[in-house]
């Protein structure tokens, strides 16, 4: 795990050293351990590295054995061990004991069709000296960030694009209204979409490569499902044999290959739980296991993380999460998340990150994932009782299914039912069309809308958020099943742009922590997409797969809890307790008039709404996102665009020049 | 008299609506988001105290509340059938 960062002359001047040095420092949060940079007079390479792997003779950059093929690289490839055995048959011969090396020469062998061979996560770059090409490649759910952006006849790639700013006081600093409203509308942008005009974050699952010729960009992994009625004929029994096997190589790939000791979070449910035990299983002895507690009874879980810290003999360590250090974390949230957040979720995760940083332990496993690949969330539920609402609309029983999905509709006044009721059941005819199931959170976000500034919507001009997600489906996406559709989408949104990274990456790695997540493992995902939707959810019982193979391994209590939503106090957290210094500044009107995005009458209704309600404890969906969004942006221009983001010129361990 | 200015001014502030000019009459309010569950609360709260009626649970439907035309004509109702000296607003 680590930081990459470089310039590619495309005319431009070359990169110099302090440029990379800068970059190497805006990201030293990810890689402390040591830097490193390599140049030439077309290309720059910088490194900030936090030793995993082959701690003694890991450093980069790091070339192949004649000193043509160079590489920076962030992630881990957990089948190294494999490939490089692949590669040393084909008569490459390696020098370390890194899977750094193992990127070069499967490069050197396969080319392009390298990365799809590759289990693992990973943001990379390969300089090809002699053919004069940069190839930048993501891994296949966006688990590594990498933004790529050209300014001054140059391209410039980083994992966090506070490199560019720290490297060059002339590269442009604007929010781009079109990644404002991705985010206002799916809560995350797609990418490539970034919130910063001109720069782009590489798809996950892409190569791109640069060279005088222009660029060649390829997608080698997109979510993928069998045609509707095509998936495996395997019963649940069946199903939860494989999954296991998969899924218990995955994890045990995460928690040995490293060399240095592997963690594991658990946050009481059922994934991060499945995790742990076999993670014990592989490692066959103890290991340290972290957990988040909340001070608000609402949020805590303490009861199934200690349950399942004694199941497993673990090193348990916990932190306890209040109001007061939500709003007091918040601004770093967001210099770190790099974009708007419509959650303070990411917040308790940084806090986290910090015990775990704190006790020595670099690597965590976590249950990230699970459900998105074995469908647990709410959101697909919804989506099967919806379709099933819309086969006969005229029915009246149909819609009560409704109140087996949220149960609080029954005990909730009439009036609210009656509200929830329409909103459900609107756009029923439209229940063929992709991006059914997610219309109500889709609707919910951009209602959110309503407090753009006239100046703001002008500038978005014709732009469609939802309209060039649905435009941008692969051609076979209408013949998968309802549930894949859902899946798909889920995963392309919210998993890559929000829980993998706001909630993720940039939270582990703000405490120099990597997190490894065995249900993204290749395989795992793989096997996941062949599955019949009812072993995944079967009448509205999620991840019942998961479930089933959970028997024997798990307490009982862990496997028949309900599944509880990883939530935080949002709103309040800034409306309770003494007021955080910043709030009242970045929400003042010369503060959003400078933004842009927001109309300031309407924010100051909004923040007077709060705190007027903040005695009566909770907020209303709307007004907790409405009021987490708008602060998170302000934030990110005051701490990203009103101000440049500078860091100091790390010191060199490794230092190549051509 | 007319009750949608008023209606509208607390629609617009309490769920701080900036493009006030795509804000019809006769907008579901549901359907644009601008309403959601607990939203309705705050509207049915705000129309108890400000009107002077009381919204029994069968009228806390989407036929007398997704609108502003449609707020201002069932207070306009509830009050026409309210006895002498119910609350002037």
């Amino acid at each position: 795990m680590c930081g990459i960062a470089g310039i590619l002359a495309l005319g431009g001047a070359p990169p110099t050293l302090g440029e990379l040095r800068r970059m190497a420092g805006a990201l030293h949060h990810r890689g402390p351990d040591e830097h490193g940079a390599y140049r030439d007079e077309r290309c720059g390479l910088a490194h900030a590295r936090l030793s995993i792997i082959d701690l003694s003779t890991g450093q980069q950059p790091l070339s192949n054995e004649d000193g043509t093929l160079w590489i920076s690289f962030n992630g881990e490839i957990f089948d190294y061990v494999e490939l490089r055995a692949e590669l040393t048959r084909a008569g490459h011969h390696f020098r370390t004991a890194s899977d750094t090396e193992v990127i070069v020469h499967a490069w050197e062998e396969w080319g392009e069709a390298a990365f799809p061979r590759m289990n693992g996560q990973w943001a990379v770059a390969l300089w090809d000296r002699k053919a004069r090409r940069l190839i930048l490649s993501r891994d296949r759910v966006g688990v590594r960030p990498l933004y790529v952006a050209e300014h001054a006849g140059r391209l410039w790639f980083a994992s966090e694009l506070k490199a560019f700013f720290a490297a060059d006081p002339s590269f442009p600093r604007r929010l781009d209204p079109r990644g404002i409203d991705e985010t206002f509308t799916f809560w995350s942008v797609v990418p490539p979409q970034s919130v910063f005009e001109q720069v782009e974050e590489l798809e996950p699952g892409t190569t791109l490569i640069v060279s005088a010729d222009g660029r060649s960009r390829r997608r080698y992994w997109h979510p993928s499902y069998p045609t509707r009625g095509e998936e495996a004929a395997l019963t649940t029994d069946e199903a939860a044999q494989a999954v296991a096997t998969t899924l218990e190589r995955a994890t045990s790939l995460r928690m040995l290959r490293a060399d240095v000791p592997v963690g594991s979070y658990l946050s009481g449910g059922l994934d991060s739980s499945l995790v742990a035990a076999l993670a014990l299983r592989a490692r066959g002895r103890g290991f340290q296991t972290f957990s988040l507690r909340f001070e608000d009874a609402e949020y805590d879980e303490t009861t199934h993380q200690r349950t399942m810290a004694e199941h497993l003999g673990s090193e348990h360590h916990e932190v306890v999460c209040s109001k007061a250090d939500i709003a007091r974390l918040f601004p770093r949230v967001v210099l770190h998340a790099e974009r708007p957040l419509l959650r303070t979720a990411p917040a308790p995760l940084l806090l986290l990150s910090e015990l775990v940083r704190q006790t020595g332990t670099k690597v965590v496993l976590t249950g990230e994932g699970a459900d998105e690949v074995f469908a647990g969330y709410d959101l697909f539920k919804e989506g099967k009782v919806r379709r099933f609402c819309a086969r006969q609309p005229s029915s009246k029983s149909r819609p009560r299914l409704l109140d087996a999905l949220y149960p609080y509709l029954t005990r909730s006044p009439v009036a609210q039912r009656a509200v929830a009721r329409q909103f459900f059941l609107q756009g029923l005819s439209e229940a063929d069309q992709p991006g059914f199931a997610h219309a109500t959170r889709w609707r919910t976000t951009s209602a959110l809308k309503r407090l753009y500034a006239a100046s703001f919507v002008e500038r978005l001009g014709a732009f469609d958020a939802k309209r060039r997600l649905l435009d941008s489906l692969p051609d076979d996406f209408s013949r998968w099943s309802p549930l894949s559709q859902d899946q798909y989408l889920e995963t392309r949104t919210l998993l890559s742009g929000y829980l993998l990274s706001s909630q993720g990456d940039r939270m582990l790695m703000a405490s120099s922590v990597e997190g490894r997540f065995p249900f993204l493992d290749r395989d795992v995902m793989a096997l996941a997409a062949t599955l019949p939707p009812s072993v995944k959810l079967r009448g509205l019982d999620e991840k019942h797969v998961l479930k089933k193979l959970g028997r024997g391994l798990l307490p009982q209590s862990i496997l028949q809890r309900s599944k509880q939503p990883y939530r935080a106090p949002d709103a309040l957290a800034f409306v309770t307790g003494p007021r955080a210094a910043y709030v009242d500044e970045v929400l003042s009107a010369r503060a959003v008039v400078d933004a842009g995005v927001f109309d300031p009458t309407r924010v100051a209704q909004l923040w007077a709404k709060c705190q007027a309600q903040a005695h009566q404890g909770q907020f209303s969906n709307a007004d907790n996102m409405a009021l987490v969004g708008v602060l998170s942006t302000q934030l990110l221009h005051q701490q990203l665009v009103a101000t440049r983001f500078e860091a100091s010129e790390a010191p060199l361990r490794t230092e190549v020049t051509f | 008299m007319n009750l949608e200015p008023s209606i509208r001014a607390f629609v617009e502030k309490n769920f701080y609506v900036a493009d006030t000019a795509a804000l019809g009459a006769e907008t579901s309010l549901l359907d644009s988001g601008i309403i959601d569950s607990t939203g309705v609360l705050e509207v049915i709260a705000f129309l108890e105290e400000t009107f002077g009626i009381e919204v029994a649970d069968d009228e806390m439907l989407p036929e007398n509340l997704d609108t502003i035309g449609r707020i201002a004509r069932y207070v306009a109702k509830k009050r026409a059938q309210a006895p002498d000296g119910a609350k002037p607003c």
